[in-house]
């Protein structure tokens, strides 16, 4: 069976032709639509997508950045002003994925995908839907709900301050693999002590989380071995790891406080 | 069956052909246009069997859109020869014995051709990173590793 393709100039229009058709898919860079559509997926008939240039821009001004819900992971990885995140674009998929893969399609990828969904949940990005501010734990939560049909325009966050920002995805398979676990951190640090901190999960959960426990154990605290142990005791507080072929929930949650405690002790 | 046109230049020549609407690139190439050098493996993104170069990026075109490749130019192994004379990458692959079966081939030359037309001579790491999204399960990848560098090391030789 054939799918059309129809692709609109403005993601507006694409809205329109989406709330129009229930068996129309948005596509991005398509490794998952594309994907399901080749495993047989007879749920959707159409592929709808956007060639609004808006989609494919980073703006990094004043010390926010704007990223395009069409921006790839090689885009990012291209982008001087956004160096910091290019550990967690590098970490999704091969090299033939970051060229197709884009930020808004990521929002969307289910576990044990979403590693660069993770660093905007630590960073705690703001999505463009509709011209609303939605923050991205927000839209996670209502990923498959009230925003299972909503267009993503853009994400935007405030830039961390210089080496605040820790990414780690720990894998069986270097240097791709799928996730065990992929933790995100903004640490901020004033006269050796931890004034605030970001902490967000990947596959510790159906979608990636942030871990408020961790976040409240670390404020006060030196960054060293004995300033991270009570963080790293509630470690796994709040978690709901899978089981699937990558990990089980058992080993992710043994393994968690042991790379989180890296991640947090890294220089 | 709804047919799309699709107009892009393969292997430097231009193709205009009739495709059934959301076809992928992959089943263009190979059932439309005859160039079965590109191979169908996983179709799920996984294997890299299908890696062709667009616009000078890698892509899978078992994931891409025939439709979305209007006016691109696209590279795949079929156009690597001319003539007889063997592509460098092709040659280092022959002489070093990284093709057994040879079903993951075209997608690691493409890959390979992908990282060298960007970076001429890459550290062993750069070619490991190159190569991570193509599954070989006959090599090892040792061999394959070894002749994508035997490659760069020619090309830099001979221009020289
Ligand atoms: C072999 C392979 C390996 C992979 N490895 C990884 C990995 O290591 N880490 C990882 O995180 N992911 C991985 N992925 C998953 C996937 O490639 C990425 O998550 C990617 O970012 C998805 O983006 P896309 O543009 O290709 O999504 P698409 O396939 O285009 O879309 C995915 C979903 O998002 C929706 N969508 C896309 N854009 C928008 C938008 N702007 N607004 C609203 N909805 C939108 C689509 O409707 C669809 O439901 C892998 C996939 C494959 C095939
Ligand atoms: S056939 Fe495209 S990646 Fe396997
Ligand atoms: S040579 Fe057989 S899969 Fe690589």
């Amino acid at each position: 069976m054939g799918l059309a393709l129809k692709t609109y100039p403005t993601l507006t229009a694409a809205g329109e032709a989406l709330a129009a058709q229930a068996t129309a898919r948005y596509i991005g860079g398509g490794t998952l639509v594309v994907r399901d559509a080749n495993e047989g997926d007879l749920r959707f008939d159409t592929y709808v997508s956007a060639s609004d240039p808006e989609l494919s821009a980073i703006a990094v001004t004043d010390g926010q950045a704007t990223i395009g819900a069409g921006v790839t992971m090689a885009g990012i990885v291209r982008e001087p002003a956004l160096g910091f995140l290019a550990p967690a674009a590098k970490a999704v998929g091969g090299p033939a994925i970051r060229n197709m893969a884009t930020v808004g399609g990521n929002l969307f990828a289910p576990t044990p995908y979403g590693d660069f969904t993770v660093a905007l949940v630590a960073l705690d990005a703001s999505l463009d839907i509709e011209g609303a501010a939605v923050p991205v734990t927000d839209f996670l939560t209502g990923r498959e709900t009230i925003y299972a049909r909503a267009l993503v325009r853009a994400v935007s966050f405030r830039l961390p301050a210089e080496g605040s920002f820790r990414f780690a995805k720990v894998s069986r398979i270097r240097p791709k693999g799928l996730s065990i676990v992929t933790i995100a951190a903004v640490v901020e640090e004033r006269s050796g002590a931890i004034t605030s901190a970001r902490i967000a999960y990947g596959c510790m959960a159906d979608r990636p989380i942030r871990a408020p426990a961790v976040e409240r154990a670390l404020i006060g605290k030196a960054r060293t071995k004995d300033g991270i142990a009570a963080a790293l005791a509630v470690a796994t507080e709040g978690t709901s790891p899978p089981t699937d072929a990558i990990a089980s929930a058992w080993y992710r949650s043994e393994v968690l406080p042991v790379h989180l405690g890296r991640l947090l002790l890294s220089p | 069956m709804t047919k799309v046109p699709v107009q892009f230049v393969l292997n430097g020549e231009e193709k205009a052909e009739f495709v059934e609407s959301g076809a992928t690139l992959l089943r263009a190439l190979r059932e439309k246009i005859g160039d079965t050098s590109v191979k169908a493996g996983c179709q799920q993104g996984t294997c890299g069997s299908c890696a062709v170069v667009v616009d000078g990026e890698l892509r899978l075109s078992c994931l891409t859109l025939a439709e979305r490749c209007g006016g691109c130019s696209i590279e795949t192994t079929g156009g690597l020869a001319h003539g007889e004379v063997l592509h460098p990458l092709q040659r280092a692959f022959n002489e070093g014995f990284a093709t057994q079966c040879g079903f993951c081939t075209p997608g690691m030359i493409m890959a390979a051709k992908a990282l060298l037309d960007r970076n001429p001579q890459p550290s062993r790491e750069d070619v490991v990173e190159a190569i991570s999204g193509n599954i070989c399960r006959c090599t090892g990848y040792e061999p394959i590793i070894q002749a994508i560098l035997a490659a760069a090391r020619a090309n830099s030789l001979s221009a020289a």
